[in-house]
């Protein structure tokens, strides 16, 4: 797909925003991107072309645009979104990437991997049903993987002649479930997406909206405060010794700030030995930075030589993570094989691979009630539960609500190597 | 209140950078895949700014079906020299010769699928657990489906079905003996991130990237340069057209479009006016519908 029509001036400062876009089946979320992509001027005759042609054959009646994002065979034949599908388009302001998680098969698995990067969530209702339980799910999700910006798209208004009564019934039933959830910036759009109200240009059927079209919105959501510029991370991924005779007794620590903002002589301690020294210098192979913050991809070198391997971290002296074996953790699980209690999984964190072992298996959460479940506790594919894990050495981290690269942590199966679970660090 | 803000591109350097070191670090025997094409010249500089001041800890390979642009291949090796590199070279013909594919017959003969054997026996030979690949989701749709850290079967094979779930940053490279990886850190790039970013890095690229003039006949709509390993059908015949090409690939399945662009700056413009997709002039994509799908299972880049 294209960035057109954009200057390079303008281009070279885009920034980049990430979102994910979740509905129910039918509910015109295919339609919704396919508009995006059309009046950003992202789609390309060659593929519009293509769809054309597949949607003849498939007897559609329509351009399907669906298949626009369906890229597998199986997807096409079935009619169905399989697995997470990235998209991008870009406008004069901002560089979006969308994921585009399907809305039945394994739909948890799939929102929560689209949502674990993403700055937005996109979740659209259909005007004539209303909020359904996908939408509380949706929420939930966008909610517990700590989305900063959710966008509710109350779609199909053209179907409800654009009266701000179905409107305000659907924002008001939303608010209700809404309160529960912790996601601080929520806009409710009533759009078309077939027609176009309200996409990108603002419905002249609507008078009595006088909010912004969900371009806009994309546009100028306020998305830089959302990482952590305060609790200052850097996970060692490589010590870099050149051993060269211009570089003879450089010694650097390769990786990328997760946290915070870092300056040559601050004081800074490694963990987990926890000696400490200050910053001698922070560069890349373009110059010597001032500064450095998340999420940039740097070498640091240090005035003391101290033990650090990869899978250590640097931190201030002055503000240091959580350090601890026991660790509890919301879990969405990924796998057709159940969480096994008081199993032993391998551990991503950061750079750091470890082993637990999971000691409780705490509560399920009911994801369309987030009511506890406490007598049913076996975790299976697409379930999301509290477990208390041990793990064979200290973890360095954050609560995964103040820093989501730090307080985040992956489960993988000793015996397939597959990733069988998704952990955000409660305490 | 002074605002931390990476642009776009930045942040998409970061992250490719940011791969490259995980891979580097989680993998004993990585390679990374060369062609002497604008993304993987791309993928070079990305690998000089992963490890600087260090030299790029990996070889480059170029799976060579020796239908390439001379252009291309003496771009390659000046390339190579200038970074310091070391490169490996399989070829095709070596797996022709030696029995392990055969050539394809007719007019549109072409060498694509062969190179997916060489390129698997050439992994299997140096023993490389993870392969870098300068692969882009927006390139084709299957490739939209890719992971970053893309798993491989015993037998090179893509599970598309099956993908293993990407988290946060969170990559997951173990494996069983006998697998592989394959690892795509410019996923995230488009066509036109890719030539902003050639820009703005001055990079070098190979010359039939820019306008001039060349004998082409045209095929089906696909602009085939005159060459030893194309021969002309009834009623088809060369003319001199002045064209570029938006892709490097063989010069038996890469179309030239006609274009007067003959520098970094004209051709930005033209891409950002493009109608058609950067490989809508390849016709080893245009065999079916899910002809990249199917090659990519068999262990395709």
């Amino acid at each position: 797909m294209s960035d057109n029509h954009i200057s390079s001036e303008k281009y070279l400062n885009m920034d980049l925003m990430r979102f994910t876009t979740a509905g129910s089946v039918d509910d015109g979320k295919s339609t919704l991107i396919g508009r995006l992509l059309y009046d950003s001027k992202a789609i390309f005759q060659d593929q519009m072309e293509a769809i054309e042609k597949t949607s003849e054959k498939m007897g559609d009646g329509y351009v399907n645009l669906a298949l626009l994002t369906d890229g597998l065979r199986a997807e096409r034949e079935q009619g169905i979104t399989i697995d997470v599908a990235y998209r991008y388009f870009a406008t004069p302001k901002r560089k979006f990437i969308i994921a585009d998680t399907p809305g039945h098969i394994q739909y948890t698995r799939n929102m929560v991997t689209g949502a674990s990067t993403a700055n937005l969530a996109i979740v659209l209702v259909d005007a004539r049903h209303g909020v359904v339980e996908q939408t509380n799910r949706h929420a939930f999700i966008a909610s517990l993987l700590q989305i900063k910006h959710l966008v509710l798209c109350v779609n199909k208004m053209d179907l409800v002649d654009y009266t701000q009564e179905a409107f305000n019934k659907i924002v008001d039933d939303f608010e209700t479930f809404s309160h529960k959830l912790d996601i601080p910036d929520i806009h409710y759009i009533p759009i078309s997406a077939l027609k176009g109200d309200n996409v990108v240009t603002k419905s002249e059927k609507m008078p009595w909206y006088d909010g912004s079209t969900l371009l806009y919105v994309l546009e100028n959501v306020h998305i830089a405060s959302d990482m952590n510029y305060v609790d200052c991370r850097f996970p060692v991924q490589r010590v870099i010794r050149p051993q060269s005779d211009e570089h003879h007794d450089f010694r650097g620590y390769a990786g990328r700030i997760e946290g915070g903002v870092f300056k040559p002589g601050d004081e800074i301690m490694a963990l987990p030995s926890g000696f400490t020294t200050t910053i001698e210098s922070i560069r890349t192979m373009d110059q010597e930075l001032a500064e450095a913050f998340p999420p940039m991809s740097v070498v640091m070198t240090l005035n003391d030589e101290i033990d650090i391997s990869r899978g250590d971290m640097i931190v201030r002296t002055n503000n240091q993570p959580h350090v601890n074996q026991d660790i509890d953790l919301m879990v969405c699980w990924l796998n057709d094989k159940p969480l096994n209690l008081r199993g032993k999984y391998t551990l991503k964190h950061t750079t750091q691979d470890l082993r637990c072992i999971v000691k409780d298996i705490r509560y399920k959460v009911n994801i369309n009630t987030l009511h506890r479940i406490e007598d049913d506790l076996q975790l299976g594919l697409n379930d999301i539960g509290r477990i208390s894990i041990r793990t064979t050495k200290p973890l360095f981290y954050d609560n995964y609500r103040r820093n989501r690269t730090t307080g985040s942590v992956i489960l993988v199966d000793e015996f397939t190597n597959e990733t069988v679970g998704a952990g955000m660090i409660l305490t | 209140m002074h605002s931390y803000n990476l642009t776009h591109l930045k942040q998409l350097e970061s992250e490719a950078i940011f791969i490259m070191r995980e891979i580097a670090s989680q993998f004993e025997r990585p390679v990374l895949l060369f062609s002497g094409g604008k993304d993987s010249i791309i993928m070079v500089r990305l690998a000089q700014k992963a490890f600087w001041p260090a030299k790029i800890p990996f070889p480059l390979m170029h799976i060579d079906t020796e239908h390439n642009f001379p252009e291309t291949i003496a771009f390659r090796d000046k390339m190579v020299d200038e970074v310091g590199a070391r490169l490996i070279v399989r070829s095709v013909q070596d797996s022709i010769n030696q029995g392990r594919v055969a050539e394809e017959r007719g007019a549109n003969a072409s060498r694509n699928n062969l190179q997916t054997t060489t390129l698997l026996d050439a992994l299997e030979e140096h023993q490389f657990d993870a392969a870098f690949g300068g692969a882009r989701r927006d390139e084709e749709k299957a490739r939209a489906k890719e992971r970053f850290l893309s798993h491989r079967d015993e037998f090179g094979q893509w599970d598309p079905k099956n993908q293993r779930p990407e988290l946060w940053n969170l990559l997951n490279g173990k494996k069983l003996p006998g697998e592989h990886f394959r690892v795509f850190p410019i996923s995230n790039w488009t066509e036109m991130d890719v030539w902003q970013y050639i820009a703005l890095e001055n990079l070098e690229i190979p010359s039939i990237y820019f306008s001039h003039s060349r004998k082409v006949l045209d095929r089906n709509g696909i602009l085939l340069a005159k060459c030893d390993f194309v021969s002309p059908l009834e009623n088809e015949s060369y003319t001199d057209r002045v064209v570029r090409f938006r892709t490097v690939g063989d010069m038996t399945c890469t179309g030239a479009v006609e274009s007067n662009a003959g520098t970094l700056e004209a051709i930005i413009q033209e891409v950002a006016s493009a109608l058609v997709t950067e490989r809508g002039a390849r016709a080893d994509d245009k065999r079916s519908e899910a002809a990249m799908e199917d090659r990519k299972k068999e262990g395709y880049f």
